[in-house]
């Protein structure tokens, strides 16, 4: 083996345990690991599979190999920031209406007690 | 039959105008026999607003999270539809709406049964007409929105707005966020309601600042337009 895979592979390990802890923690939820962990596997894979690269830069016709490298995980970055900013946009609608209900239940609460008391 | 008439009006930072306001709103008297409440939304203001509307009789809307101008009409629209108000009327709590003015939507709405009225400041050059810079981007949505609706609306950015019982139960249920009123009239017109405009005599805010100040009017105008061109070829 290389020294380069024993790095690439002990960095993607403890990348995988990492994930886990967070997981395990409860700081990060599963359907957003799904994707971090598929990275780190597709990473491993590579690692062990040399030549694989290989293969894949021929199958598409790339010259250069860094190049299908980057050029593969700048998109996958691209759809994960995406997927993100509809977390966001969800998030803000639950927290739109989470507001309303909370001022509208606020103001039929304290009318409830004024009219208790009187 | 009389009816019931809440005055949504959303407020930030709006201590100052509203002692100027409310008095003036609660001793309003409106036409054909209608009933008015008020209902003031603190949009999270960082002034005493809530302290100052208590003072009156009006109902207080206090939003936990800052949510602009867009959310904050929108919960006095589903307090119009949770308390059975026959019509909305969205007044800006920065003074620029008079009061007495009111009574020239409900008239208009009561004469030709249209679901939401406008009070526009262009339709006759009269009081105030704000900047040079903004009425060029009022022109503009005036022209979008008649691409995209067919309806010739001058004062599309206008917050002064009548809503009956339809438009009050579509906007309960979405009402866009951040500078709703362009936009908000795709929707309504792509629901089948029916839009118009009234001339009205508006003032110079009392108080505050605008919403739309001029390194963001270019981001108004895309976000705007965007939003209206995504509200048009949306499934009502």
């Amino acid at each position: 083996m290389l020294r380069i895979q024993f790095i690439t592979i002990a960095v993607n390990i403890l990348f995988v345990l990492y994930i886990s802890r967070l997981i395990i923690k409860g700081k990060l939820r599963e359907e957003y690991a799904i994707v971090w962990v598929m990275c780190t596997l597709f990473l491993l894979l590579f690692s062990f599979w040399t030549d694989g690269l290989e293969l894949l830069r021929k199958l598409t016709g790339v010259v250069v190999a860094a190049n299908l490298v980057f050029t593969g995980f700048i998109f996958a970055i691209l759809v994960y920031l995406l997927h993100l900013s509809v977390v966001a946009s969800k998030l803000y609608n639950d927290n739109k209406k989470l507001g309303q209900e909370i001022s509208l239940l606020k103001e039929q609460f304290n009318k409830h007690l004024e009219d208790k008391k009187s | 039959m009389p009816g019931k008439v809440l005055i949504v009006i959303p407020c930030y930072n709006e201590e100052a105008s509203l002692p100027i306001l409310l008095p003036e709103l609660l001793s309003t008297k409106l036409p054909n026999g209608y009933e008015l409440n008020a209902v003031i939304i603190n949009d999270c203001s960082k002034d005493n607003t809530v302290a100052v509307a208590k003072n009156y009789d009006v109902t207080v809307l206090d939003l936990p999270v800052n949510l602009g101008i867009g959310g904050a009409v929108q919960t006095g629209i589903r307090y119009a539809r949770d308390n059975n108000y026959d019509l909305a009327m969205q007044l800006d709590g920065d003074g620029q709406h008079p009061p007495k003015e009111l009574a020239k939507l409900i008239r208009y709405h009561d004469e030709t049964g249209v679901n939401v009225v406008i009070g526009s400041r262009f339709l006759e050059k009269e009081g105030f007409q704000s900047s040079f810079t903004r009425r060029l981007g009022i022109q503009y949505f005036h022209w979008l929105n008649r691409f995209l609706t067919g309806q010739a609306i001058y004062d599309s950015t206008s917050g002064f707005r009548l809503f009956d019982r339809k438009a009050i139960a579509l906007a309960a249920a979405s009402y866009p966020d951040e500078y709703p009123e362009p936009e908000s009239l795709v929707v309504f017109s792509k629901a089948g309601l029916k839009v118009a405009e009234v001339a009205v005599v508006m003032a110079a805010r009392q108080g505050g600042q605008s919403s739309i100040r001029s390194f963001g009017s270019l981001y108004y105008c895309i976000k705007v337009t965007l939003a209206m061109f995504f509200s048009f070829i949306r499934k009502p």
